[in-house]
């Protein structure tokens, strides 16, 4: 009896997982699959030929492809430890009971992320255009010369910063802000007895708690980062030039402007080990941590 | 309060007021700029306040863009994707938390991976993918590979490993078979994560813009954030239209949020992944 009721179940089981399995199927292994397959041939989207690590070769001789890559780890590199320290600064600022006004600001510093990457974009690219932004309006106020935000490359990637810090906050500070909040309040009255001060009982207490949420958000906004791609086109285009051309946007260039079909998904396929790569390490690191 | 206390009170309160005021602006100059009529958009010195206020912009953008046409086509999506993204994650998140059998923690490992592999780093192969399936240029190419998504799955199995095993079993003594125990008990136990995930979901598919990207080209069928992205990437930007239609595109995600917002921001279910 058990058995047979045992076996019912499972065909439940089955029938509450068997849409996302087939969606799983048809979405992420097959085009991962496909994408691997193309990355060893010339597929422009007529025929394949099987033209074994040449892709790879070509790629990695590829100065446009090294600039796109450069590129991107820069904005990683930079995006990731900034948007932590503002998501975390505004999210403990949020928790401590010291603070007024605290559900207005929550709303303000929410509200961005109901706003999509392309009009994020936009509404960088109106209040930073060289000559009718409000920015450089307002620098020019203080004395200041306009700054070249849209045709020097560098000021060009620090207003996809703005942005992206801009647009990142909101998520991960709902994230931190529940992990701050399930810190036990005892730990920071023992602190209070001991005679610490805020800035040891932060360091002591609070960041030590928050290292689980930490590793996640982490995570989260090393891989956004490396696939941006909608704010940016808004934003830059890619641009000044090829500047600020970030790898899902080569990758989309090559493989849909230039219907290079079976170079693009190899490009692809450094993306995902990068990816992997990093998660992995992320992974390793949270586990040694908690020895 | 002691001294030292309300000092403390003030500086904090200042320093996120500094931040609040960063934060608001860009929003607030998006707005603001949309009500100046053309001809004061680009006049120096720039003035912080419309000296006219006007619907003008407006008007022309809903004239201009066939607004109607890609707000319907993007509610379309938007709403079929999150009903059948809830029901799907729910199940699937149930099944995950409540039954123990090998190829579910191979299927549960199969899911984390998807979030190393997201669209954007796999175009072509989903685009081809998306050709062979027949839903190249189709509303239902947009709404079909949007209703798996891990975080959903995780919230939802996050939710039910704490409903306790004996209601289960209790119902199951009842004669109750699977199906109903999991229509008629669980989903209406799990409403907090239903409201968030809908909400969630809302989000992504309103402001999705790489699936529109790989599978819409008939401007018939654009949704709002391609039509947006078609003015911004013309040599000519048109900031009259752009400005007033950013706007619009903002507002339903607005109202949603103010319904919403309690959902949103006391919640701790939104500690799963970002899509």
């Amino acid at each position: 009896m058990t058995t047979r009721r045992k076996d019912k179940n499972q065909k439940w089981a089955l029938a509450f997982v068997i849409v996302n399995m087939v969606l799983f199927g048809l979405f992420f292994a097959w085009p991962g699959v496909l994408g691997v397959y193309y990355s060893f041939t010339d597929y422009t989207g007529i025929s394949a030929n099987f033209i074994g690590l040449e892709n790879y070769v070509k790629l990695f001789q590829d100065q446009s492809f090294y600039k796109a890559l450069g590129r991107t780890f820069l904005y990683t590199v930079l995006s990731v430890p900034l948007l932590y320290v503002f998501s975390l600064l505004i999210s403990v600022l949020l928790v401590n009971k010291y603070t007024k006004g605290k559900s207005v600001a929550k709303i303000i510093f929410f509200f961005p992320w109901l706003i999509s990457p392309i009009v994020a974009g936009v509404i960088f690219r109106w209040m930073f255009g060289e000559s009718f932004g409000f920015i450089n309006y307002a620098l020019g106020l203080i004395g200041v010369d306009p700054v070249s935000w849209s045709s020097d490359g560098n000021m060009a990637l620090m207003v996809v910063l703005f942005a992206t810090i801009w647009g990142g906050t909101a998520f991960n500070m709902l994230v931190m802000m529940s992990a701050l909040m399930n810190i036990p309040k005892s730990y920071y009255e023992a602190a209070d007895i001991d005679g610490a001060n805020g800035w040891q009982k932060f360091m002591n207490i609070t960041l030590p708690s928050l290292k689980p949420t930490t590793f996640m958000v982490i995570l989260l906004s090393v891989i956004h980062s490396m696939k941006e791609f909608a704010m940016v086109q808004s934003l830059t285009n890619g641009g000044p030039g090829t500047d600020n051309t970030f790898l899902v946007q080569y990758i989309y260039q090559t493989g849909f402007d230039q219907r290079n079909i079976g170079y693009a998904s190899a490009v692809s396929m450094v993306l995902f080990v990068i990816l992997l790569i990093f998660a992995l390490i992320n992974m390793k690191v949270e586990e040694r941590s908690k020895i | 309060m002691t001294a030292k206390n309300r000092t403390t009170s003030i500086l904090l309160t200042a320093i996120v007021a500094i931040l609040g005021v960063v934060y608001l602006f860009p929003i607030l100059w998006l707005l603001l700029s949309s009500f100046k009529p053309g001809s004061e958009l680009f006049s120096y010195p720039l003035k912080f306040f419309p000296d006219e206020i006007t619907f003008g912009n407006y008007e022309y953008a809903w004239a201009t863009m066939e607004f109607t046409k890609y707000v319907i086509n993007t509610l379309m999506v938007t709403v079929a994707t999150t009903v059948l993204t809830v029901l799907a994650s729910a199940s699937c998140g149930y099944a995950l938390a409540k039954y123990n059998y090998k190829w579910l923690g191979v299927f549960f490992l199969c899911i984390l991976t998807t979030t190393m592999l997201p669209t954007e780093v796999i175009m072509n192969p989903t685009f081809t993918v998306i050709q062979k399936l027949g839903l190249y240029d189709s509303l239902w190419g947009l709404i079909i590979p949007s209703i798996n998504t891990a975080t959903g799955i995780f919230m939802f199995r996050q939710f039910f490993q704490t409903v306790p095993d004996d209601l289960l079993e209790a119902a199951r003594i009842d004669g109750a078979n699977e199906g109903r125990i999991f229509f008629g008990l669980m989903l209406p136990i799990a409403k907090p994560i239903v409201i968030t995930l809908s909400i969630f979901s809302f989000q992504w598919r309103w402001n999705d813009y790489v699936w529109p990207l790989l599978v819409i080209s008939d401007p018939n069928k654009y949704t709002v954030q391609v039509a947006l992205r078609s003015i911004v990437g013309a040599d000519n930007i048109d900031w009259v239209l752009l400005l007033s239609a950013s706007v619009i595109s903002i507002l339903p995600m607005v109202l949603i949020f103010t319904v919403f917002q309690r959902y949103i921001m006391d919640t701790g279910a939104s500690s799963g992944l970002k899509d």
